[in-house]
């Protein structure tokens, strides 16, 4: 029982580096060409600016470079339980290019995203490599020993390590040097790959010296939610003002013709009563729809899993909804994801020509993480006038943030990630 | 006719009351919270409960979860959810025993009083009153794929979605001002198009074709 359970955390463990080098391999290798590309289209756009091309590039491409760091930000946190926070300003909605490359520019985030990128092609891709060659180098001295030196050392010394290698008894040596190093990679291998992430952290996360961008940030997304909720009262205001209270008012006078045509004309007044019923009928419509609109009942009912899940039910396509929150987040946060959540789903009804939706909500490591996937035609962006800048900026408001991935083709692929505790 | 009411707000527990009473039934109990519509339910075995979605301490759906809980210790007790919205969600909750004597419409329903009433009797009797809105939510979705539904007449979409909120033939026969014969005729189209098995049994009918337009998604 005792050996079952230390095999079973030594294979664990095994598996664990094997895993940390296959990822650190993958980030080397698959993720050198990108950082070297996005260095040099950056330079080459910068340098493009005093001859006005560069003004309509540079976005582009530090919104590519921003892309990427996203990317790796992700994958510290899904590989190495790495969290990086980032701290992007927002570009105003509709600005001309101008005026967005000097924003992008001017933003510290994006600053230490461009010096990154030189930091990860070199420290970045050793650190990235290092748990890989401690995993495989080894087994290159296993083989040496084996016999491969009959080859490799044919007639002249062949170094495996710091080992020379020119007869049998050498190359046992070097198996001996490759046992190390295999223990080694066995302890390391993991480590090694926390440590490339703990660099990638230090040079893209937001850090303390950052507060003050943190405050205007803060005093950017409060803006944005006090605006929201002031033209969110205004349209709600409007919408009672037209409908339901436009409606009793109908059903009051009506009811008042009834009482003087009650003797002098029964048939009118029954006319007139079935009348007053209908427009009460209107009126508790409207309330409805008004009230799923500042807070549906479901959600304040069953939470934000059931609330998705009603909403999906009332979709026009067919949609699977998989949840897992094991309990419910503050009141305002579930009504910002709902909300967030109804927005895109919207959006992908209305645009993306799709037949299917997926809906993911599932909490862990204190984010709330919801993924909207349909197999549409793609090519959503988040930009002026679209529907996913507005759930942005609701997001915003709980420092949540919002992905699109939607090739042109599709599918389309929408993130969301607020953090919050649940209780 | 012994009827269990639970509605937390004073002034629509005094009408329902009064319309209830008004039709020869018999109030056995008119309570305001969860707790005191659990104990009503297992003590006073109502030939019906009419429940509130949203009831005191929690406010939530609370009157959905005891109802459900009592149908869990004894399948069948006939329930009629009433709520200031629907949800698909929670009609599927209530079906999904597949014994019926479930009901789940709208508050605004009551002001008919006369198809009211003969709700509250149906459910009572072990069969179903689904509010119209779920019904036509659950058709415009079904009518937004590739399915049976589109083969349908408008006519028998019509009697579709009558049967699926729980009418029987005579009823459908009446609010669409032809024979009983010729509803006959359209039910057993329906069926026939959308592979069903005909079943004499009205309530039968109605869950196999509730399930049949909620299954799949």
């Amino acid at each position: 029982m005792t050996t079952d359970t230390q095999g079973g955390a030594v294979r664990a463990r095994a598996r664990d580096a094997a895993l940390a080098a296959v990822r650190g391999l993958v980030l080397a290798v698959a993720m050198l060409p990108v950082t070297v590309l996005c260095l040099t289209l950056t330079l080459v756009s910068l340098a493009l600016v005093p001859i006005g091309v560069g003004v309509v590039t540079t976005p582009w491409i530090l919104g590519g470079v921003r892309d990427v760091a996203d990317t790796r930000r992700r994958l510290a946190a899904d590989w190495g339980g790495v969290p990086i926070t980032s701290a992007y300003r927002p570009v105003p909605a509709g600005a001309n290019p101008w005026r967005r490359t000097l924003t992008m520019l001017g933003d510290r985030q994006v600053r230490r995203d461009l010096v990154w990128l030189p930091v990860d092609m070199t420290a970045g891709f050793v650190t990235a490599l290092l748990p890989a060659v401690l995993c495989l180098y080894p087994f290159e001295g296993f083989a040496v020993a084996a016999g491969l030196w009959r080859v490799l050392a044919d007639g002249r010394t062949y170094w495996y390590g710091f080992v020379p290698v020119t007869d049998q008894p050498t190359a046992l040596a070097a198996a001996a040097t490759a046992s190390v190093l295999l223990v080694a990679a066995y302890h390391l291998a993991p480590r090694l790959l926390t440590a490339h992430f703990r660099l990638t952290r230090a040079f893209l996360g937001a850090d303390r010296r950052e507060l003050a961008e943190r405050v205007r940030v803060l005093t950017e997304t409060r803006r944005d939610a006090v605006d929201t909720s002031a033209s969110e009262l205004r349209r709600i205001e409007r919408d009672l003002h037209d409908g339901a209270q436009a409606r009793l008012v109908a059903m009051g006078m009506d009811l008042g013709t009834v009482e003087t045509l009650l003797d002098k004309d029964p048939a009118q007044a029954r006319l007139l009563l079935g009348q007053a019923r209908r427009n009460s009928v209107e009126a508790l419509e409207e309330l409805r729809g008004l009230v799923r609109g500042i807070h549906p009942p479901v959600l304040a009912e069953r939470g934000l899993g059931d609330a998705v899940r009603a909403l999906a039910l009332r979709l026009p396509l067919p949609s699977e909804v998989s949840v897992e929150l094991p309990g419910r987040a503050d009141a305002p946060v579930e009504s910002a994801a709902y909300f967030a959540v109804s927005e895109v789903l919207t959006n992908a009804v209305k645009h993306s020509g799709a037949d299917r939706l997926w809906v993911d909500l599932h909490h862990a490591g204190g984010t709330l993480r919801i993924t909207v996937t349909d197999n549409g035609g793609g090519g959503a962006v988040v930009g002026a006038g679209s529907g996913l800048a507005g759930v942005e900026r609701r997001l915003g408001t709980f420092d949540g943030v919002l992905a699109v991935s939607s090739p042109v083709g599709g599918p389309t692929l929408v993130t969301m990630e607020l953090p919050c505790a649940l209780s | 006719m012994r009827v269990v009411l639970a509605e937390d707000l004073f002034l629509l527990r005094d009408g329902l009351v009064r319309l209830l009473a008004a039709h020869d039934f018999e109030i056995v109990a008119a309570v305001e919270s969860g707790p005191e519509l659990d104990r009503a339910l297992a003590e006073l075995k109502p030939d019906v409960a009419v429940v509130d979605v949203r009831l005191p301490p929690t406010h939530t759906d609370e009157g959905l979860q005891c109802a459900l809980r009592a149908r869990r210790e004894r399948p069948g007790l006939p329930v009629l959810v009433l709520s200031q919205h629907v949800e698909q969600l929670y009609a599927r909750e209530l079906l999904a025993d597949g014994t019926g004597a479930v009901g789940y419409l709208l508050k605004d329903r009551v002001f008919d009083a006369g198809q009211f009433v003969d709700a509250v009797r149906r459910v009572a009797a072990g069969g179903t009153a689904m509010d119209p809105q779920v019904i036509q939510q659950l058709l415009s979705r079904r009518a937004a794929d590739a399915h049976p539904l589109g083969r349908l007449t408008p006519r028998e979409l019509e009697v579709l979605e009558l049967m699926a909120q729980g009418r029987s033939n005579a009823a459908i026969a009446g609010q669409l001002v032809v024979t009983e014969r010729a509803i006959a005729k359209h039910t057993s189209n329906i069926f026939a198009k959308l592979g069903l098995e005909v079943s004499d049994d009205d309530n039968r009918r109605v869950l196999a074709v509730l399930a049949h337009l909620d299954r799949g998604r």
